[in-house]
């Protein structure tokens, strides 16, 4: 996976044609352990409490998206011997992070 | 009934995969997690074409049932132990299937794929056949299946526990997060049902909480234990882990799962719903 050249700003935005981007937060992203992108990772939406609402597997190429709601998220990852978090603020359309475990 | 009739531990399970008797079942939505990898000898199985009617909003009948059990190789004397993605969702929704059609001895993977993969544990891409059984199902066991009827019947009148995160349940979401929003029915929830995200119920590993976690869980959301209860979600998947909890775990009586959940109870006409500010 070294040296893959796509980052959080070139994570594809194409979505389903029933998906409005105007309606929903679309949560999207890469998991990243020492700047290597890490796929099949467990990626967990928290809401503004803690509290689990989702949680997707990442991709080949460590990207994961969610479909929620404007406000405080916070993301979790677990792979084999490494977790990672981080907060973000949503609003509609599209936010996109990168969340480093280690 | 005890956590361990029940419930198996990864260690247990790999060191039984080989067991005569003893048939694993991977359940998915999408199988193709499956073909990329799997305990070695697991049979898949597709919830969604597998265990609904194709053309019906219902399951498949019981000679359906026996068909499909007979032709993936699995006996009425087989110690099935079911697991999968998702946090076991389907996993435990198909356990709540094998038991609707009387399956003696099922049992689930504590934490299912993901702590199986966490744990960095043997999976396999190798093609598994097993030699065709004759397998015989019960009737439907409706004490474990929750209808429309019963539901609105029970507003008010018994525990009735909404098991999707508190997004959904107050109205602000229609589906899981990891899905788009689209949806042709109203959102919020059966008025005097108690919001317990089924996830409560597990850790973050997707193993389940200690039975005195899970008993003080749902007495502090206000469960009578004098009362029968009836657990819902979007489609009776999360409401299956929750039921798994409440009846296999914890030893709760007249526990049922209401499959028609959200996607029936949230398009009917009429009924009241109520939604959080």
């Amino acid at each position: 996976m070294c040296g893959a050249p796509a980052q959080e700003e070139t994570l594809d935005r194409t979505l389903p044609a029933s998906v409005d981007p105007a309606t929903q937060a679309i949560i999207q992203g890469r998991v990243v352990r020492d700047g290597d992108p890490v796929a099949a990772a467990y990626v967990r939406l928290l809401d503004a409490s803690g509290e689990f609402t989702a949680e997707v597997v990442s991709s080949a190429t460590g990207v994961f998206r969610f479909f929620a709601s404007p406000g405080s998220w916070t993301l979790r990852a677990l792979a084999p011997g490494a977790t990672g978090s981080v907060r973000i603020e949503a609003g509609l359309g599209f936010t996109e992070t990168r969340l480093e475990i280690g | 009934m005890s956590r361990a009739d029940v419930l198996v531990t990864a260690d247990w399970a790999e060191q039984n995969l080989g067991t005569p008797g003893v048939v694993f079942v991977e359940v998915d939505e999408d199988t193709s997690a499956y073909d990329k990898g799997h305990l070695a000898g697991a049979v898949k199985l597709d919830w969604k074409t597998e265990l609904q009617d194709p053309v019906r909003r219902d399951f498949v009948d019981k000679g359906q049932f026996e068909a499909l059990l007979s032709a993936k190789g699995i006996g009425n004397d087989d110690t099935v132990v079911l697991y999968g993605g998702n946090n076991n969702w389907f996993a435990a929704y198909a356990y709540w299937y094998f038991k609707l059609y009387g399956h003696r001895d099922v049992k689930l993977l504590d934490g299912g794929r993901k702590k199986w993969e966490l744990d960095s544990r043997p999976l396999t891409e190798e093609a598994v056949s097993r030699p065709a059984t004759q397998y015989a199902a019960q009737e439907q066991d409706t004490s474990i299946r929750a209808f429309r009827d019963e539901v609105i019947a029970a507003i008010g009148q018994q525990n009735l526990v909404d098991v999707r995160s508190p997004d959904e349940f107050a109205g602000r979401l229609f589906a899981p997060a990891h899905l788009p929003q689209e949806a042709s029915q109203r959102a919020g929830h059966i008025p005097t049902a108690v919001n317990v995200p089924w996830s409560k119920a597990a850790n973050e590993d997707g193993t389940f909480k200690s039975d005195d976690e899970l008993r003080k869980l749902y007495a502090d959301a206000g469960l009578d234990p004098s009362k029968d209860t009836i657990a819902y979600c979007r489609i009776g998947e999360r409401s299956s882990h929750t039921w798994f909890a409440l009846h296999e775990l914890l030893g709760e009586e007249n526990v049922k799962n209401y499959d028609g959940s959200w996607t029936e109870y949230g398009s009917l006409v009429g009924v009241p719903i109520e939604k959080s500010s």
